[in-house]
């Protein structure tokens, strides 16, 4: 068995929407080995996009726990959470968030320059980054010259770069073509194959399929956590 | 960074340099100008009053601060004028060495052969006023000892006098008329250029003692006496002498106040002073208002900037940008755009320094300082106006930031 990288007890989380109490996590526990691809499914409102912010570190929980990678970081400063969102999580999002007016080399490079990396060491690292998505010829490119799925490329390189425990990410393919959408996954499926953790929030269940372990979230509670057939045979 | 997100967007960033831009014009425009009036009037001034190491026994001042009022000119016009026997008193009981010259000015019209040149200033001096003056000769020479004891009617032409009246024929020796009398031209002085864009070369001099006196002194008096120790060291010890003869000379009391003027390159000079200390009061008011301004355009164009790249901060912070990177963002960018807006308004007061040097008579001398000084305001202007700004952008909440459009 591989060593826990998440493991969270008994997540809550409520939103204060006009007075009228929201429950997005009524508490959600969950653990997710190194090296598992996971998808987190639900319909709207299940919860899944809190799951997604609070995993991410974007968020913290109202109750329960949160282990990332051995660090309690359910109750950090927003400064530690920073830096653990810089240090071990990459995140890949549905509408890539590139800064539109910087190159691609220079995207992929933002993450390093907030872990203090050096000039130099920060360019070689992102080349290497976008060599690993296929990129390595487009890095002066900005992302308005370049398509979908090349944005999302980057996006990924970008959330490598820094060697993230986890790679999470919120509807990778939503905005993108059926084609595009297997070359990402491709792209995913060997990130993962290369022993990289990847956790993917989706509604679609044709793309829950690539993982090899599927968690269905409804009304703020896990409704179902299975292996998936094909993917594990 | 800075540099490029402001390169993005050229016309809005631009606008919002305005403010400093001017600021920063001003400052170094006025200062550049100022200090190069100070030099050209420094040595303008002290030029007429005959160089750094003479001075003037006067009636009354020659350079006054301007607020002078009626009383005073009243008290200064009463007083005895400086006579020859003055002069001469002088002459005999200093002890510190020094070169004398009496001088006295009007305007005349001279004329040759149907030729008028009018408003020229006729000088009525001695020979020693060449050296004192250290005017060069274009031609001809200076009038002797031996011309100015009998009287004689010669004379020596400013270089603008000479080239009006003669045109090209050659003025030695020619007969000049001044009031119906005639002088013979002995010399031609050389060109002395332009103060405050006015010919300095509208003159013509000759000995105190000739025909012309008449017309711009009344008889034994003068103007003033022109006195320059021969070792400039003593230029105080020769001033001190001259007004304690003259004190003796004219029994005053020790409380009574001299009724005469000693004007020193320094003393004229005082009245610059008042000038330039206005000017250089009524700076930094101007600056420090259009910096004011500039400072809250650019606050303004940096909280539209942060609700316009909401989402890029989301970004910045959903990958580790902690709260201090995107405050650092956000100040770098003002203070860059103030910085670059200072530059800019640098260069443009340098230009405009130059502009007022090449088509006024005034060398801009661009004071070092004042870059430095417009350099720190535009740091200080874009810190302060990004501050607050750039405090919002790191409270923003990253889940919220990243939704937005």
């Amino acid at each position: 068995m591989q060593p826990d990288i998440i493991r969270i007890e008994g997540l809550e989380r409520r939103y204060d929407m006009g007075g009228e109490i929201i429950h997005a996590l009524r508490g959600v526990s969950l653990t997710i080995s190194r090296n598992e691809y996971v998808a987190i499914m639900g319909p709207s409102g299940s919860g899944k996009s809190t799951m997604m912010n609070v995993l991410g570190c974007l968020d913290t929980p109202d109750a329960g726990s949160y282990w990332l990678n051995g660090q309690e970081v359910s109750q950090l400063t927003d400064d530690a959470l920073a830096r653990v969102r810089n240090k071990e999580i990459g995140f890949v999002f549905q509408t890539f968030n590139l800064l539109p007016r910087a190159s691609a080399l220079h995207n992929v490079e933002l993450p390093l320059v907030y872990a203090g990396v050096s000039a130099s060491g920060r360019s070689e690292r992102a080349r290497q980054a976008l060599d690993r998505v296929g990129l390595g010829d487009r890095m002066h490119h900005r992302p308005n010259e370049l398509s979908g799925g090349q944005r999302q490329r980057v996006a990924i390189a970008r959330a490598l770069v820094n060697d993230p425990s986890i790679l999470l990410a919120d509807e990778p393919t939503g905005n993108l073509d059926s084609n595009t959408s297997e070359e990402i996954m491709a792209v995913f499926a060997e990130l993962h194959r290369l022993g990289q953790t990847v956790i993917m929030v989706t509604h679609e269940p044709d793309i829950a399929e690539h993982a090899e372990r599927v968690v269905t979230l409804r009304d703020g509670r896990v409704e179902s956590d299975r292996l998936n057939q094909e993917s594990a045979a | 960074m800075a540099l490029q997100t402001i390169w993005a967007q050229k016309l809005k960033s631009f606008f919002s340099l305005i403010g400093v831009l001017i600021g920063v014009t001003f400052l170094i425009a006025v200062v550049s100008i100022v200090q190069g009036m100070n030099v050209y009037v420094e040595s303008a001034v002290t030029d007429e009053v005959g160089g750094v190491n003479s001075f003037q026994l006067r009636q009354r001042p020659n350079f006054t601060g301007g607020d002078v009022d009626e009383a005073q000119w009243r008290s200064w016009f009463r007083r005895p004028r400086i006579s020859y026997e003055d002069s001469e008193y002088l002459r005999e009981r200093m002890t510190v060495p020094a070169t004398f010259a009496n001088y006295c000015a009007d305007r005349v019209t001279l004329e040759y052969d149907g030729r008028r040149a009018s408003d020229i200033e006729l000088r009525g001096t001695e020979e020693s006023y060449f050296d004192l003056k250290a005017y060069e000769l274009d031609a001809g020479r200076v009038f002797v000892r031996q011309e100015v004891r009998t009287g004689s009617p010669v004379v020596l032409l400013g270089f603008e006098v000479a080239s009006r009246l003669f045109e090209g024929e050659d003025p030695l020796g020619k007969s000049v008329k001044i009031a119906g009398i005639p002088y013979r031209v002995i010399g031609v002085v050389e060109s002395q250029g332009t103060l405050f864009g006015m010919s300095q070369d509208k003159f013509a001099i000759m000995p105190y003692s000739a025909p012309g006196r008449r017309l711009i002194c009344p008889l034994n008096v003068m103007d003033e006496l022109m006195i320059r120790p021969d070792n400039p060291q003593q230029l105080d010890a020769a001033v001190g002498e001259v007004e304690a003869l003259m004190r003796a000379r004219r029994q005053l009391k020790p409380d009574e106040a001299n009724n005469f003027t000693i004007e020193t390159a320094d003393e004229a000079l005082e009245f610059w002073d008042k000038i330039s200390t206005v000017l250089f009061t009524a700076l930094p008011l101007l600056v420090g208002i259009s910096l004011v301004v500039g400072g809250i355009v650019i606050m303004n164009i940096m909280l539209m900037a942060v609700s316009e790249r909401t989402r890029e901060i989301g970004i910045r912070k959903a990958i580790g940008a902690k709260r201090g990177d995107i405050l650092s963002q956000f100040v770098v960018e003002a203070a860059t755009l103030s910085v670059t807006g200072a530059g800019i308004g640098i260069l443009a007061g340098l230009g405009l320094a130059f502009v007022v040097k090449a088509l006024t008579p005034f060398p801009a001398a661009v004071a070092p300082w004042s870059i430095g000084l417009g350099v720190t305001l535009g740091i200080l202007v874009g810190v302060v106006a990004g501050v607050y700004p750039a405090i919002r952008a790191s409270r923003l909440d990253p889940i919220t930031a990243l939704r937005a459009e």
